[in-house]
């Protein structure tokens, strides 16, 4: 164990989980959703996110851009950042649904038993993730360089870049909108009441199926979100890259309390700095490893996760 | 009712099955009379597809293109080519090593390219007494497994890891040096020999997890920064390599990435961007493809509209030697392999005569550096001393 190297490496070990860890929570704003309102995990949630981290690259290939480009300058990165979130958006959010409509929602119609919605979650992942596998070819796709890391401050030898801000930031921010959106509006206030009581908010005049379709919209933004910051930060991306991030989110989704948008935060952030220490003290080979002893250390003191797990009875 | 409906029909598709397969197996097994030294068939075995494919598929085109030329110069098809696609996996390896043996008109297979599906895949080839060459997988051990069948056209990580130690005290002039392995079995092999060469110079060491499965680096790239390295040794394969150096670069660390010949793909450069690649040094038991003699470095790039990559000679020199074999009338894969055990033969990268474990004959091994240019390929740095 090196503890001298965590000590002093404490800083930057710190904002770059950070960053990581903003990306794990807005994916894992999509696990907490969907199984807030409806009991379910989905696990095709991280082909949402894949498609989503294919779809901006797509987009800025169009403008000719690949991994030699050079940067543009500022104006046009805004502007082919925004078309590469929108698409992203736009494809996750539309994965999203179509996941929903092809793979829940008839089951839910016949009232299946929640054993077949795990297995259409899982083959719905697999379908996805290997088509793009086999299109693909299994290669990489690589990101072009739109944003060149540089240091905006440096306490230490915590250099704090840019791209580190900018994915901070976003996640903060989206957290806060979607926090809102939840709690103060009506949509909101819908989605609420379906994760509480779904009979019961049927009868006060609630359209179950149009909630349950946006909780998956809402989940697919957020993961369209994340998978552009995550084509920034690592520069690559290829057709499992939604399956080893989305196993993360996941935990990060459980560590936080499932159901619960602000501890899918907490817990994203916490599992990307964790894991950077772990990599630290132990090596880079217990990153996974740790931090799956480390859920299981905080389940078994707080089995609901850490900010516990009710959407419904989240407070405003 | 239904349930005993089910277990009819349960019942009669099992028959189906076990009539099926006993159908298929006579098949396959019953002609073994092809007329003269045609008829039979030489395999690739290794990664077509998956997150290493570009090397596998090199060795399998330069393999491909002996065989061609074998036919073309007979005017039919004498010699076939069966694929076998591994994608490079320990894990798919053994399940595809068995269709492989299954079919009884291979007389030699090329492969497989990669140290850790070679532990999965040689034991299955070694019971069936199919003679392998492979033309990449470089981990020590392979060779000391007792094997009848195995055959390594290049030298061994103990060649190569002593080169890229050589290569970075002498010519990198390096005090500092972090080493970081995947844990593969090629890669791992290869820094352990490089941390034992490079002892006091080793400034730190850390170990990533292997393609595909880990994509942020951040904590290797901080102790990097930190251990004040001005070299990363890094054994593994270009993928990660690449993602590494992208992710180095982007931290603003100036050093200089350098690698054995897992790395020593134009996919590195890929997954990095050209401009952060430039100066990567990687290692190769092989010659520069240019320096091979003939007009294979034409004829490669006439049939496949690519230039020759890592060990596309070597691969097209064993499979030439395997069709010398069979030229010299070795028919199964028993003479094969006694034929393999005393040839010598010069091919266009290199003379290859085996030891009996297996093992290139020592007085043949070539270690290069290769420097990666600002376009992404692998230029000819210099040809490294036996150390």
């Amino acid at each position: 164990m090196n503890f001298s190297g965590l000590i002093q490496d404490f800083g930057p070990l710190t904002i770059t989980g950070l960053a990581q860890g903003a990306i794990i929570a807005l994916f894992a704003l999509g696990y907490t959703l969907v199984y807030g309102v409806l009991r379910l995990i989905n696990f095709a949630h991280s082909e949402v996110f894949l498609l989503g981290s294919y779809a901006c690259l797509i987009v800025w290939g169009f403008f000719g851009l690949d991994q030699n480009s050079a940067t543009p300058n500022v104006f046009s990165v805004i502007g082919l950042l925004l078309l590469g979130l929108m698409a992203a958006i736009v494809i996750s959010g539309l994965t999203a649904l179509g996941v929903e409509l092809v793979a829940y929602r008839p089951l839910r119609r016949r009232n299946a038993p929640p054993l077949a919605f795990l297995i259409t979650a899982i083959g719905a992942s697999l379908f996805i993730s290997e088509t793009v596998g086999v299109i693909t070819k299994r290669n990489i796709k690589a990101v072009p360089p739109l944003i060149r890391p540089a240091d905006v401050f440096v306490i230490g030898n915590m250099h704090v870049t840019n791209l580190q801000i900018l994915i901070i930031v976003l996640a903060l921010v989206m957290m806060f909108v979607l926090d809102r959106f939840i709690n103060r509006s009506r949509l909101g206030r819908g989605i609420r009441a379906v994760a509480q009581n779904p009979d019961s908010a049927a009868l006060m005049g609630v359209n179950k199926s149009r909630v349950i379709a946006l909780v998956f919209l809402l989940g697919g933004l957020m993961a369209g979100i994340a998978a552009v910051m995550y084509d920034l930060k690592i520069g690559v991306t290829r057709f499992d890259a939604g399956f080893l991030l989305g196993i993360e989110a996941f935990t990060a989704a459980v560590l936080g309390g499932i159901g619960n948008l602000r501890g899918a935060l907490l817990g994203g952030l916490l599992l990307g700095v964790l894991q950077n220490y772990a990599a630290s003290l132990f090596g880079t080979q217990w990153l996974h490893a740790a931090s799956f002893v480390l859920l299981v250390l905080i389940l078994l003191v707080r089995p609901t996760g850490l900010l516990g797990e009710s959407l419904g009875r989240a407070r405003a | 009712m239904r349930q005993v409906l089910a277990r009819a029909i349960g019942g009669l598709a099992v028959i189906g099955l076990v009539a099926g397969a006993a159908a298929c197996n006579s098949s396959s097994s019953s002609d073994d009379s092809a007329s003269g030294n045609c008829g039979y068939k030489l395999a690739y075995f290794g990664a077509l597809t998956g997150s290493s494919a570009n090397l596998g598929v090199n060795i399998e085109q330069g393999f491909e293109l002996a065989i061609n030329q074998y036919n073309d110069k007979k005017g039919s098809t004498c010699i076939e080519v069966a694929k076998f696609d591994s994608q490079g996996e320990p894990a798919v390896a053994p399940g595809v090593a068995r269709n492989l043996v299954a079919d009884k008109k291979i007389l030699g297979i090329v492969g497989p390219p990669f140290s850790g599906e070679s532990e999965a895949a040689d034991p299955i080839f070694e019971e069936a007494g199919i003679p392998t060459i492979t033309p990449s997988a470089t981990r020590v051990s392979l060779a000391a497994n007792g094997w009848k069948t195995f055959h390594r056209a290049v030298a061994n990580d103990d060649a190569q890891g002593p080169a890229a130690a050589t290569y970075i005290k002498d010519t990198l002039k390096a005090q500092k040096v972090f080493v970081a392995d995947d844990q593969s079995a090629y890669g791992a092999g290869l820094a352990d020999i490089v941390k034992q060469k490079l002892g006091s110079a080793v400034a730190g060491t850390d170990k990533t997890e292997a393609d595909g499965k880990q994509t942020d680096f951040s904590a290797v790239v901080q102790k990097v920064v930190s251990s004040g390295a001005t070299v990363l040794f890094y054994g593994g394969y270009y993928q990660n390599a690449g993602l590494i150096r992208k992710q180095l670069t982007a931290a603003n660390w100036k050093g200089t990435l350098v690698g054995g010949d897992g790395m020593k793909d134009a996919g590195l450069a890929k997954a990095s961007g050209n401009a952060a690649a430039v100066g990567t040094i990687v290692t190769c038991p092989c010659s520069p493809p240019e320096k091979s003699g003939g007009t294979f470095v034409a004829d490669y790039k006439a049939k496949w509209n690519v230039d020759a990559g890592t060990y596309s000679d070597v691969a097209f020199d064993a499979a030439n030697l395997l069709l010398a074999g069979i030229d010299a009338g070795n028919t199964t894969p028993e003479k094969m392999n006694t034929y393999l055990s005393t040839a010598n033969y010069k091919g266009i990268a290199n003379t290859y005569k085996f030891t009996s474990t297996g093992e290139l004959d020592p007085s043949l091994i070539k270690v290069w550096a290769f420097k990666f240019d600002a376009t992404g390929n692998q230029v000819a740095d210099a040809e490294i001393p036996a150390a």
